[in-house]
């Protein structure tokens, strides 16, 4: 089954409005990025887009290992004193989220940070919320959601999980 | 010939202990290389440190001096958020009679999760790693004349960095070949990476016999080798060889195989001129090349950080 998300993407826009000044746009790999760089685009943001990958920084390390990937952290502006605003695809369990946040300090201490995702579903491990969702959606634990891009054309697949 | 017992790869082809380059599969290799990439803006951010090794244990066991190997092993290990047990066994226990597997089953004993070992005897990580038990992982900071496997790693990512493709390149490796394990590593590297061309350069004292049987062309005269290529890997010259009757001075050495503007010349314009420390100073390189335009020296250490950290990694994760 598929998903347009580029209505996600309008909505998502929609209920972020104005982005106030001196934001920086985050995605977070590699979903994350895609949304974040069309957010980046809709919202007019002035900093350059940053980039986050969160392998450094999983909690199942230990249980699957690393892999090589060519994703890779990129923070093109000084992450003190920021606000960031920061972008997923999903929002699910919250573990993505925490490794993210952790990667994030490394670079230094925000003013403050605030999530958008295109679709939140509403399951959660962690203690976290999105402030901004295109969409909340409740699939089966054994489904997942898996953003595509086709030509610069966001979709979502949902698809047994493997 | 029989298949060697290689305990650094698990039944499940993973990394459990890295001993040797030689017989580390292509996809092996690549993939530290690749892991290794994401290591290395790590050293620019305010804080230097990942959390995948936090409450592991790495004992830095180095029966031989290496302040450099060992320094950078060390910053690898704390990066990853390991902590560090440094042992200068020279100064301990062996002076005190105590064997090799005996200080290894006491350190394990403390909950040791990794050992990083440099010893003088070729083999030593070898056997430190059949005799400890499962989740134990054993890295090899250099044996004897045999390996050193993560400067071999290190070279790889250097050239790759600066190179990008091993696939029609000329790598030289000059000097003290016999007595060096970071050629043999190299060597073993760069022919499983699929270099095309790999030379050794060096006097007929200082060449193995059966170099060729490695899969490398030999030449004794240093200009015509460097002939066309792309990365010159120069060897340190150990002195303590220059006490026995294999080189006549360093002077000598020198002059038929140091690394000079001259030598350099023969090599392509845009080749790279690598060491893996300690330099000696108009030994077996002059200083203007050493500090020159070509000299990747320097980002060597530094890759050689992501590098170790990516072996670490590597062989800690399930």
């Amino acid at each position: 089954m598929q998903l347009d998300a580029e209505p996600l993407l309008a909505e998502l826009a929609q209920k972020i409005g104005t982005l106030p000044e001196d934001t920086a746009v985050v995605g977070i790999h590699t979903g994350g990025v895609w949304a974040a760089e069309k957010l980046h685009a809709m919202l007019g943001a002035t900093l350059p887009l940053g980039k986050l990958a969160v392998t450094l920084h999983r909690d199942d390390f230990s249980k699957i290992g690393l892999h090589p990937q060519k994703k890779a952290t990129d923070m093109p502006f000084d992450v003190d004193g920021r606000h960031i605003l920061l972008v997923d695809d999903v929002l699910n369990s919250g573990r993505t989220l925490r490794a993210a946040l952790n990667e994030l300090f490394d670079f230094g201490r925000p003013a403050s940070v605030k999530l958008a995702v295109l679709v939140d579903r509403g399951r959660r491990e962690l203690p976290f919320s999105a402030d901004y969702a295109g969409a909340t959606m409740t699939l089966d634990p054994s489904q997942e959601l898996v953003l595509k891009n086709d030509n610069n054309k966001l979709r979502f697949d949902i698809q047994p999980k493997n | 010939m029989p298949l060697q017992f290689n305990p650094q790869l698990g039944a499940d082809g993973k990394l459990k202990h890295l001993l040797t380059t030689e017989g580390l599969p292509r996809a092996m290799i690549e993939s530290i290389l690749e892991t290794a990439d994401q290591f290395v803006s790590v050293g620019d951010r305010e804080v230097k440190k990942v959390p995948l090794l936090r409450g592991k244990s790495v004992f830095n066991l180095f029966f031989e001096n290496s302040t450099r190997t060992r320094t950078t092993f060390e910053i690898a290990a704390k990066r990853l958020s390991a902590d560090v047990i440094n042992l200068n066994i020279n100064a301990s226990s062996t002076s005190k009679g105590e064997s090799l597997l005996d200080t290894i089953d006491n350190l394990a004993a403390m909950n040791a999760d990794m050992f990083v070992v440099r010893h003088a005897q070729s083999g030593a990580a070898h056997l430190i790693a059949q005799h400890v038990k499962p989740g134990i992982a054993v890295i090899n900071a250099g044996d004897g004349r045999h390996a050193h496997p993560t400067q071999g790693l290190l070279d790889m990512y250097t050239i790759r960095h600066y190179k990008k493709s091993f696939h029609n390149l000329s790598v030289a490796i000059v000097g003290d070949v016999l007595h060096s394990r970071v050629a043999r590593s190299g060597i073993h590297a760069l022919t499983t990476l699929g270099c095309p061309d790999v030379r050794v350069i060096g006097p007929k004292t200082l060449v193995p016999t059966d170099c060729e049987r490695m899969g490398v062309s030999v030449f004794h005269d240093m200009y015509r080798g460097l002939e066309g290529c792309d990365v010159v890997i120069m060897l340190r010259l150990q002195n303590e060889r220059m006490t026995g009757a294999l080189l006549p001075s360093a002077h000598e050495f020198f002059k038929s195989y140091g690394l000079t503007s001259e030598k350099l010349a023969r090599a392509k314009p845009d080749a790279i001129v690598m060491h893996p420390g300690p330099m000696n100073r108009g030994v077996e390189i002059d200083s203007p090349i050493a500090d020159g335009r070509q000299s990747v020296i320097l980002p060597q250490v530094t890759f050689g950080i992501a590098v170790r950290m990516a072996v670490m990694a590597t062989v800690t994760g399930a």
